[in-house]
């Protein structure tokens, strides 16, 4: 009886151990494989045949396509310089150069990947959109309502994530390696 | 301290269900990109993917700057030819495993032409390919398929929103057919 009792408890142990931790690290993507600048993290193995079967299981259950290493690199962030969580209700300053890309686009979702309604309808902006300062250097204020310059919605959300996307690039071998890059600051200025 | 044993018995077998369902995963999501693709895109037919928006989008994470078409393709009877034309900013192939794995990507300089054209084969179609054939047709570019189903994922960037239509508009000429070797 005793037997039984411990196989029992035992299985049920392991049920937990064993799905909690796959239900949790294929939501929240795993620590393997990532490079983190700043706020950003990428994965940059996510693009290639050698993704990690953690990051394959993120992949399956969210429905994403990651972008392919030939395309480009994408490097996402949901806290800020200071390690706050992105707050839409918060006035956050996304300012400074990317790496070298021929294209790249800075993109608000919430977290699960789908963008934020605002009334001026932008998501995004791409890198030929950005007004620039006369430098290469430009500044995105991503706010609720209307700022001068380069505004960006967050619709008010209480918890969104920005994306950024270099296309055509030659990080890809650079991130691999783990070398240091320029990545545009978040900086929270703001919160009511 | 039996039920320590007990307990430390019940951890290990855990770590082997975890290994066991991160592996098995990918194969038992009903909802990946495949899936979630099949009710828009046609098997071997091009189909241009619907901006997103935020009440709906078909995919998470796609890039709202981006016009995108996809081809759900099936080798399983001949390979596949794929022409996508090029737009005057930026285009990206990339071909994605039935599980959703870029196995390899392409953007219109590495391509280096006005129109990008690419051959999908399984490395079984690939092997019967006449040998001369590939001699005389160097400038071939053949991807090797490592699943017989997958996706094709082409992209062409607006960069500005005003230019969206051009964008959408290039990828109307993109194709994706099935070519039976020996056919041309």
């Amino acid at each position: 009886m005793r037997l039984l009792l411990g196989i029992i408890f035992a299985l049920a142990v392991a049920a937990v151990v064993g799905l909690g931790t796959t239900w949790l690290t294929s939501r929240t993507g795993s620590a393997s494989g990532a490079v983190r600048i700043g706020a950003w993290t990428a994965w940059p193995k996510s693009g290639t045949s050698e993704i990690d079967p953690y990051a394959r299981a993120t992949v399956a259950r969210s429905g994403t396509l990651p972008i392919g290493s030939g395309d480009g690199v994408l490097f996402i962030a949901n806290v800020d310089d200071a390690g706050q969580p992105l707050d839409g209700r918060c006035e956050v300053t996304v300012s400074g150069t990317t790496p070298p890309a021929r294209y790249w686009t800075l993109t608000l979702y919430d977290p699960q990947g789908f963008l934020i309604a605002n009334a001026a309808n932008r998501y995004g902006f791409t890198s030929q959109e950005v007004v620039r300062d006369g430098s290469s250097a430009f500044r995105i204020a991503v706010a609720p309502r209307a700022r001068p310059g380069n505004w960006l919605p967050s619709g008010g959300a209480t918890r969104y994530v920005l994306v950024l996307r270099l296309y055509d690039t030659p990080v890809g071998v650079g991130v691999q390696s783990g070398r240091e890059m320029a990545m545009p600051s978040i900086t929270n200025r703001v919160c009511p | 301290m039996r039920w320590l044993l007990w307990l430390l018995g019940g951890v290990i077998l855990g770590g082997i269900v975890h290994l066991v369902t991160i592996m098995l995963l990918p194969q038992a999501a009903s909802q990946d990109a495949y899936a979630r693709l099949t009710p828009i895109a046609a098997v071997n037919t091009m189909a241009a993917l619907p901006p997103p928006t935020p009440e709906r989008s078909v995919l998470p994470f796609l890039d709202p700057a981006f016009a995108a078409a996809v081809c759900r393709y099936d080798l399983s009877e001949a390979p596949l030819k794929l022409m996508v034309p090029v737009s005057p900013w930026y285009t990206s192939v990339s071909f994605y495993t039935r599980q959703g794995v870029a196995y390899y990507a392409i953007n219109d300089r590495a391509a280096g032409r006005r129109v990008i054209e690419l051959e999908l084969m399984t490395s079984d179609q690939r092997a019967l390919l006449p040998g001369d054939e590939e001699v005389t047709s160097a400038d071939r570019l053949i991807i090797e398929s490592p699943s017989t189903t997958g996706l094709i994922l082409v992209k062409t960037l607006a960069v500005t929103p005003s230019a969206a239509p051009v964008a959408r508009g290039v990828l109307t000429a993109a194709r994706c057919n099935p070519q039976p070797i020996g056919s041309d």
